[in-house]
């Protein structure tokens, strides 16, 4: 009975956003979407709430066997706690931009948020919970599949609209594929060490690898190369990003991305923790193959949001990167990267969603933006921030979140591969001054005349201060909970 | 040094930077303020600094988490680069003053932040502090030609990002491992550190990389010609009077002290490509139609002469380079202020649409002839100094490189002086250039302080060579163990025991005067 109690004082997270999703839904089905802003403000609050229930431990750090819930199903660590409190943070920011879109023309012929959007964000934001304290296969797929059905809803909730049903058509078959596969892969670890929980698998991969494992590992892996868009399991987020609305946009580029990756570290960590060199090279042929083609891919690209896509990809490549190197060092350089990406994609899709014309109508590719430092210099001058900071231009933090992965890659000897990869990453700053190029050098096209809430001044201007210089002082008390969760990480039990 | 005067002189123009973005009109004031103060407080740099001090002087040292430390200080050869930087950068703003007329506020405040990254990499002493402040640069330069360049911007100022990024992100790799191997970031302990030798091969490759883009080197140089035509007058004299510069230190405060060996290894590769580019490139400039391309090429001949010079390996070709550095640093910043200058009256820099300027400009004449012949390295002006030391330095090394260098000098006289010929002498065959006035009150402020101490750096070069000495002389005490032998193969021989016109006396001969 103790052991429950423990258990449940562990994911008071989770039990504050399941109470306040289900009472939500509730309110929702009762009032109807005319309540759809108080219902995302109450959304907000309980994301908020359960981002303060993981603060003390998350200050503190937390690893080791108090750290299991439901006799191993969950694992509650440092880890688990700095992935969730990003998460929480970019759901609460997905909210924040989303009821100005819902009500520009936009939107199409359903002006106004949908009482749900909130509601979904929430149980997206449970899904991923579990997700990145998973520490059993079942959990794990529980977990992502909670997320995963909420997000597909989320891309089509515009339903009228031909892009955001297709986005999410898209998003469901490819999803249900990735999941299938991911499924085949555990189902096949099952069979061969006969246990779903980690402990128990990476117990019964021991030794060397035999053929079956080793597909079981693949599939696995391959699974998860999907739900983190790496490549050469890419080719969904250009649409799904390009035909959802633009706040689901910025959710899918931000809280799931970091729910996939930290799920990925944790399963290659802890389950295949005893066969890096099976998974290692995988990860390394992931990372090379997402900058180069995530940064090919965009040079062609006119819509911002798809290029913000492909963005995307080519920055889950260095995020890769980190994972690749295998040791405690690079786990917290990929979580320093993470944050950082988290904060760069939260601001740079907010700025989108102020390029508004006169009818609050949106903009979105580079031939509305033409200018863009003539007619709205505060705006122009955020986004040229943005740029350079996902180029990784110093001395904006961009740069830092590249200084840690690499540093973390050439310590750990990988020298070459540091080369080639960071070699290819001029490539993407090709399309990063693009933007600027556009915004600062061309003539205006006197578009973008629209002014903007003050939610979303605020948000970018939040987003904007993390990434420039000042943005440094963040980087102790960062660098210390990215240590202690990589250090929870590596904490086998 | 308790006054932390580095951290000032950046913290100035910081101010002036960000004020500037708000001023709109009036930010041409604040800048030229603001960089007059940088400027003075220069001087008090120089004038407290201690030549036969300590190495490092005014340091400042503040532990950072992030991995590096914010760690500043200088030797005298940062302090001569911090001098040219902050003593051009108030002319750059005067030049400004009326050819910018579109979004002055974001223009002033990009040279602003230029001058406090280019401040910061002379005087960084971490190493990853010093790759900040170097990359950064990037930023300001690319919207300096891009919004504010010629017709042709949006091609060169890709090409110029493009082009140094993928130059320096393989040097970050190499510091990294450097960092790691050695356990700390701080320059003057690495200048000290003994890599393995089989690792300085890569290291130097990868910092060469960067460097030599920089410098530019032949054939890395082709950004160069680009940027500097499209790029506004104050930016092309930033450009050729300090950002060429940040390669050439770059060489002196890392390739060779902390990789001696791979940089004797290496010499050949830095004396041929050297060589390439002075005969090359000055050919390339004798054609040119386009002034600002002219005297871009002849950057690229000037700084091959330079790189010839630190890899010599001897006092003499280290301070040579740094003399050059300097001297192109004032010449080629005035000679794209004189090119800026009739541009500003003509909006053209076709050489055939001027010819006969002297007669109704014969004070720019008179500054453009100064700055043609100190370009070509006329003693008495601050060029002959340092080619003279630097083909000094490196004929010790080998007589055929010093030979082929040296054909560069003549290259540039031929390119110079057929510019100016058809600039400022012969026939006023066009109506429109013939009705140009003189220069104003505001060009003789940009032009003459420049000429001033062009002829100081050539009459008494003693003043710059003094502070750097030392420094001089300790680069020289860590390269003299890798230092490539000498083809000259100079032997001091035994003096003979008499004149060499002496005439045996004949027999009997008691020489004059003995009776």
């Amino acid at each position: 009975m103790l052991d429950l109690a423990n258990s449940f004082d562990l994911i008071i997270p989770e039990l504050i956003l399941t109470g306040a999703g289900l009472l939500l839904l509730l309110v929702a089905a009762w009032g109807g979407d005319q309540l759809s802003r108080p219902i995302a403000i109450l959304a907000a609050t309980a994301l908020f709430g359960a981002g303060i229930a993981l603060v003390p431990d998350l200050h503190f750090g937390t690893d080791g066997p108090q750290t299991l819930a439901f006799n191993g199903l969950l694992r509650v660590d440092s880890f688990a706690l700095f992935a969730k409190a990003m998460i929480y943070l970019a759901a609460i920011g997905a909210l924040i931009i989303a009821p100005a879109f819902f009500a520009s023309p936009a939107a199409g012929e359903e002006r106004g948020m949908r009482a749900e959007y909130p509601i979904l964000i929430i149980f997206a934001s449970v899904g991923m919970s579990i997700m990145v304290s998973a520490s059993d296969f079942m959990a794990l797929y529980l977990g992502l599949e909670l997320n995963s059905l909420a997000a597909y809803v989320l891309a089509a909730i515009l339903r009228k609209d031909d892009r955001s049903a297709e986005a999410g058509l898209k998003y469901f078959v490819l999803g249900a594929l990735a999941s299938g596969i991911l499924l085949y892969g555990m189902s096949l670890l099952y069979g061969f060490t006969g246990g779903t929980d980690f402990a128990t698998v990476r117990a019964g991969l021991e030794g060397d690898l035999a053929y079956g494992p080793l597909f079981g590992l693949i599939f696995v892996m391959a699974g998860l190369a999907f739900k983190i868009a790496a490549v050469p399991f890419h080719m969904w987020t250009p649409d799904v990003y390009e035909g959802a609305p633009t706040p689901v946009t910025a959710f899918f580029a931000t809280a799931p991305k970091v729910a996939a990756v930290a799920l990925t570290a944790r399963v290659v960590f802890d389950v295949f923790g005893g066969q890096v060199l099976a998974w290692q090279q995988i990860v390394m042929f992931a990372a090379l193959a997402s900058i180069v083609f995530g940064a090919l891919g965009a040079i062609g690209q006119e819509n911002l949001k798809r290029l913000l896509a492909y963005s995307s990809i080519n920055n889950v490549g260095f995020i890769l990167l980190g994972l690749a190197v295998a040791d405690q060092a690079g786990a917290s350089a990929m979580l320093i990267y993470l944050f950082i990406y988290v904060a760069m994609s939260l601001g740079s899709f907010t700025a989108l969603l102020m390029l508004r014309g006169d009818d609050g109508d949106l903009f979105e590719t580079f031939g509305d933006i033409k200018g863009l430092a003539v007619t709205q210099p505060a705006l122009a001058w955020c986004l040229l921030l943005f740029m350079f900071s996902l180029a990784g231009i110093p001395p904006l933090l961009g740069f830092y979140s590249k200084f840690v992965v690499f540093q973390a890659t050439v310590e750990a000897g990988l020298v070459v591969f540091a080369a080639i990869a960071i070699a290819a990453s001029v490539i993407g700053a090709f399309y990063y001054i693009k933007f600027v190029k556009v915004m600062f050098f061309d003539e205006p096209a006197e578009l973008v005349t629209g002014k903007s809430g003050m939610a979303h001044w605020v948000l970018l201007a939040l987003t904007a201060l993390i990434i420039s210089p000042l943005g440094y002082l963040l980087t102790p008390s960062l660098t210390d909970l990215a240590d202690k969760a990589a250090r929870s990480l590596f904490f086998t039990i | 040094m308790d006054f932390p005067i580095l951290t000032v002189m950046m913290l100035v123009p910081l101010a002036g930077a960000i004020a500037c973005l708000f001023a709109g009109e009036g930010s041409r004031l604040i800048a030229l303020l603001s960089t007059l103060a940088t400027f003075a407080l220069g001087v008090l740099l120089w004038i407290n600094f201690d030549n036969d001090g300590a190495q490092w002087q005014f340091t400042e040292r503040y532990e950072l988490v992030a991995g590096f430390n914010y760690a500043l200080g200088i030797d005298g050869i940062a302090l001569m680069l911090i001098m040219l930087s902050v003593f051009l950068m108030p002319i750059c703003i005067l030049a400004s003053w009326e050819a910018i007329q579109k979004r002055v506020g974001e223009y002033m405040a990009a040279f602003l932040f230029m001058e406090v990254l280019m401040i910061g990499t002379f005087a960084a002493q971490d190493i990853f502090l010093f790759y900040i402040m170097f990359e950064a640069g990037l930023i300001p330069m690319y919207l300096i030609i891009g919004v504010w360049g010629g017709d042709n911007r949006i091609y060169a100022s890709y090409k110029f990002f493009l082009y140094t990024l993928l130059g320096s992100v393989l040097m970050l790799v190499a510091m990294f491992w450097m960092v790691a191997t050695a356990g700390t970031s701080d320059i003057p302990t690495l200048m000290q550190y003994n890599f393995p030798v089989g690792a300085q091969t890569w290291l130097w490759l990868a910092f060469f990389a960067s460097f030599a883009v920089k410098v530019p080197m032949w054939p890395f140089h082709t950004w160069l010609p680009d940027a500097h035509v499209q790029a506004p007058t104050a930016g092309s004299v930033i450009l050729a009077g300090v950002l060429l510069k940040l390669g050439g230190y770059g060489f002196i405060r890392f390739s060779l002290p902390m990789f001696p060996v791979a940089s004797a290894e290496f010499a050949w590769l830095v004396f041929a490509l050297s060589m390439v580019a002075v005969v090359y490139t000055s050919l390339v400039a004798l054609v040119q139609a386009d002034m600002k391309k002219l005297i871009a090429y002849s950057s690229v001949a000037h700084m091959a002469i330079v790189t010839v010079g630190l890899f010599a390996f001897n006092v003499q070709g280290l301070e040579g380079a740094i003399i050059i550095m300097l001297s192109h640093g004032l010449v080629s910043g005035a000679l794209f202020l004189c090119v800026g200058v009739i541009y500003d009256r003509l909006h053209t820099r076709e050489i055939d649409r001027y010819g006969g300027l002297s007669i109704n400009m014969p004070y720019y004449a008179v500054f453009f002839l100064l700055f043609t012949m100190a370009s070509i390295g006329l003693p008495g002006t601050s060029g002959f100094v340092g080619e003279f030391l630097s083909l000094a330095g490196i004929y010790q090394v080998s007589t055929w490189v010093a030979l082929v260098c040296t054909t560069g000098i003549i290259l540039g006289a031929a390119y110079m002086l057929y510019l100016y010929r058809r600039v400022a002498f012969g026939a006023q065959k066009n109506e429109d250039a013939a009705a140009m006035g003189d220069i104003t009150a505001r060009e003789w402020a940009m032009m003459a302080p420049i000429a001033a101490v062009v002829m100081w750096m050539g009459v008494y070069p003693e003043s710059f060579l003094a502070p750097m000495r030392e420094d001089i002389k300790a680069l020289d005490a860590r390269l003299v163990l890798a230092a490539p032998e000498s083809d000259s193969q100079l032997v001091v021989g035994a003096p003979k025991e008499s004149a060499a016109n002496a005439v045996a006396a004949p027999e009997g001969y008691e020489g004059e005067g003995a009776h």
